[in-house]
């Protein structure tokens, strides 16, 4: 097909015929779409079945429920009415992560919390994506310097889409979503980053004064998160 | 339902003169203090238990606000903040040094049980060690924790190792009982029906709740620390809206404006006070609206109608307030000294916009009032389950909603007031109830006093003359309130007595700053409610709590 010819030309009425002799004259034209028109008489499309899965993964996103701090405020405006994100195929928030597949993070993370986050991370089935919601997931934002709080989200997991705001409107959550969508669409994987904060079992852990310290208080199987604030940014 | 009110035994001696509390306390006193907000009293570490018992039966301080810790020099220091629940406006500080090698002092939490986690949390963060408390462990740090981060030879880079020990096995040994047979399980801390990241240790016997233990701290952000850091005049008003996040903004930056403006005496003009309650009244609307949705999406199940309705009234009054200090949730909008634009042009549009929510505003509550309250369903979930009677709710220090359902006369905007609400018609609200449906209608009949008041702030913002619109009053850029003042200054907050302890020490910054969150001391009273009850009443008693993570963890 030349570039100057419109895809759908006069020429597909014999096929629109076809169409509409096998469904039947009854049907009326509401089937008469212009994906239809497209189609012609074949249902059938031919693409690469990579390029499918990306595009039915990023049309349907199931939401991890669950919320952090402030943003979560706005994230739930999100999903409720007036902004209404399942308009876009990804406002579906499930409670448990195992049947989730995007983990919004909206809000601060803090010492207590970072293992936490990462525990559930690791139990979200892959392929899993992570929207970073607000300012506090991408540096620790207003609370950067506080002595309890991790600098960003990227410390512990790995982000695809960082929505900056303090916290960020739901217009702009809706916006890093449906880039996140596209991104997917595209096949596109979250970027490599780097995570100096990972679970570990106790007994993994260098020793140093710290950890000598602390033998009697922990389990050697237990899993820890050691943070070291100095080399943090 | 089994409601004695023991309401005889109160003020047995109305102690006002700070002289009489002194001849009261006779020789536990060994100094004294003058605070802004109170007298202080010094007393032996070894006698506080002593002290707060005589000045709880024998006059009347039957409030412990707050438990506030810090290090000097020479010396550690804890104050018990003291009011009472009928005349909020009488405080007394109880000032306890502790030695500086050495920090013991003796604990209170035998007399107000509230000053159990508050003294907790002084253990924690400051590093005083209570005696005789009954479970002295740290309560917002992992227990793993280093050091404690407002002593002052805290090193904030040390590295630190936290543990995650609680993805306990349920049926392990430790926590089953042969007998009763018992089962332990966690809640949280993503769990969608602890309203943020609130982790509950639940021991279960069969479905009832044998046991539960909040466990908090998943969201401490060292707010404490970033307000010691920052500057009166401008660099600590941005975080108080982060504190009480549910768009209840105003209302926390009303706190710090008070206490500041009463440490640095500064007064503000009629005409932002007007603003002020104006604002803080749309922001009680908002967390009201958010209270309501997520109660019923914890009671009736998962996104149902009501929550679309509630954050679609939400929507309204966060249209409102962008009008007004240009933002949905973090305003930044009052100064120390007023607000810091007028309200936006054209006026009339504001006032108009304002006006049509009000109008179809008892509509809506109605509507609320056929989907929940009035539903047979609802009723049998909320009617009679999370039982908190009034005498408990006030030894807990339980405030706002919490308190007023259960029939405790309570309300600082009232009872201390502030701004411009002493000149507005309205009325407090209580229920006594004392259940879970109480609370719940507190908050419905509140939203409707507020929208009187907006009504009424609307009215005189209208015919407020040209020339008179002071939305500012004159102050320094630079504040440096005299050395050694201490304040503490209280709100209602939507969610009750919100309150700050500064301390000035003639730098620009405060020396100490304490924040009395009023969801601290009422999710505190959770146990109380639930023990006994199924789980599912539970939490409904924590969703009628109505607390929010930020503020309880600050």
């Amino acid at each position: 097909m030349s570039s100057d010819q419109p895809f759908i030309t006069d020429d597909s009425a014999v096929l629109t015929e076809t169409r509409d002799a096998r469904m039947g004259a009854e049907r009326g034209d509401r089937f008469n779409s212009r994906l239809r028109e497209a189609f012609g008489s074949s249902p059938f499309i031919l693409t690469k079945f990579d390029k499918f899965m990306n595009w039915c993964r990023g049309s349907s996103m199931f939401m991890l429920q669950f919320g952090i701090a402030c943003c979560s405020i706005e994230m739930m405006h999100t999903y409720a009415v007036k902004h209404d994100l399942d308009r876009f195929g990804s406002g579906v928030p499930r409670a448990s992560p195992r049947q989730a597949d995007v983990m919004i993070v909206p809000g601060t993370i803090v010492s207590k919390f970072a293992p936490r986050m990462k525990r559930v991370y690791d139990q979200m089935p892959e392929p899993k994506f992570v929207v970073g919601m607000g300012s506090c997931t991408i540096s620790g934002g207003p609370f950067q310097e506080g002595y309890n709080v991790v600098k960003g989200a990227e410390e512990v997991i790995p982000v695809d889409i960082h929505v900056p705001g303090c916290p960020p409107r739901p217009e702009a959550l809706v916006y890093g979503v449906a880039k996140l969508q596209e991104r997917i669409a595209n096949g596109e994987a979250s970027p490599v980053t780097v995570k100096p904060y990972e679970l570990e079992q106790f007994s993994d852990l260098e020793r140093d004064e710290l950890v000598d310290h602390l033998t009697d208080e922990i389990d050697e199987d237990d899993l820890v998160m050691r943070y070291n604030f100095a080399d943090s940014p | 339902m089994s409601l004695e009110k023991p309401e005889a035994d109160e003020a047995v001696v109305p102690a006002d003169d700070a002289e009489d509390i002194a001849a009261l306390l006779g020789e536990n006193v060994i100094g004294r203090e003058e605070h802004v907000n109170a007298p202080g009293f010094v007393v032996r570490p070894d006698a506080v238990q002593d002290t707060l018992s005589t000045l709880k039966d024998e006059a009347g301080y039957d409030h412990l606000s707050v438990v506030t810790a810090q290090e000097y020099e020479n010396r550690y220091e804890s104050i018990y903040h003291l009011k009472k629940y009928d005349d909020p406006t009488q405080e007394v500080s109880v000032v306890v040094p502790a030695d500086k090698e050495n920090p013991v002092s003796e604990s209170g939490a035998g007399v107000f049980t509230t000053a159990d986690w508050h003294e907790r949390e002084a253990y924690d963060l400051v590093g005083i060690d209570y005696e005789g408390h009954p479970d002295l462990k740290r309560i917002l740090l992992p227990e793993t924790w280093q050091g404690h981060p407002l002593s002052m030879d805290y090193d904030q880079d040390q590295p630190q190792v936290v543990s995650l020990s609680e993805h306990a096995n349920p049926l392990q040994d430790d926590y089953k009982d042969a007998e009763s047979d018992t089962m332990f399980v966690n809640i949280g801390p993503h769990h969608p029906a602890t309203h943020g990241v609130l982790h509950l240790k639940t021991t279960l016997d069969g479905e009832q709740v044998a046991d539960v233990e909040s466990d908090i701290g998943y969201l401490h952000r060292s707010e404490e620390q970033m307000a010691q850091n920052g500057t009166y005049r401008y660099q600590i008003m941005p975080y108080p809206d982060r504190w009480d996040y549910i768009s209840a903004g105003l209302l926390n930056e009303y706190a710090y404006a008070r206490a500041a403006e009463d440490l640095a005496d500064i007064d503000v003009p009629e005409y932002a006070q007007v603003i002020r309650t104006m604002g803080a009244e749309m922001c009680r609307i908002a967390a009201h609206m958010l209270a309501l949705a997520t109660f019923a999406l914890d009671v009736n199940g998962d996104f149902t109608a009501t929550f679309m309705y509630a954050i679609n009234d939400r929507e309204q009054v966060q249209n409102l307030l962008e009008d007004l200090t240009g933002q949905r949730m973090m305003f930044n909008y009052f100064r120390l000294g007023g607000v810091v634009w007028d309200l936006p042009e054209p006026r009339e549009e504001f006032f108009s916009k304002t006006r049509d929510f009000l109008d179809q505003l008892p509509e809506s509550v109605e509507e609320y009032h056929d989907l929940l309250t009035s539903n047979e369903i609802f009723q049998m979930r909320t009617v009679d389950t999370g039982i908190l009677p009034p005498e408990v709710a006030k030894d807990y220090g339980a405030t706002g909603p919490v308190a007023r359902g259960s029939g405790v006369d309570y309300d600082l905007r009232r009872d201390d007031p502030y701004g411009y609400y002493d000149e507005l018609d309205w009325d407090v609200v209580t229920e006594d109830g004392c259940d879970n449906y109480a609370r719940l209608l507190v908050r419905m009949r509140e939203v409707e006093e507020s929208a009187k008041i907006i009504e009424q702030c609307i009215d005189l913002l209208e015919d407020w003359p040209d020339e008179e619109r002071t939305i500012q009053a004159n102050v320094p850029r630079t504040l440096r309130p005299d050395d050694d003042t201490e304040i503490y200054r209280a709100v209602e907050a939507a969610k009750g007595e919100l309150g700050i302890y500064m301390r000035a020490d003639g730098t620009d910054k405060p020396a100490r700053f304490k924040i009395r969150s009023p969801c601290f001391s009422n999710l505190q009273t959770l146990p109380e409610m639930a023990q006994g009850e199924y789980i599912p009443d539970m939490i409904a008693a924590l969703g009628s709590l109505d607390i929010v993570l930020g503020e309880v963890d600050r």
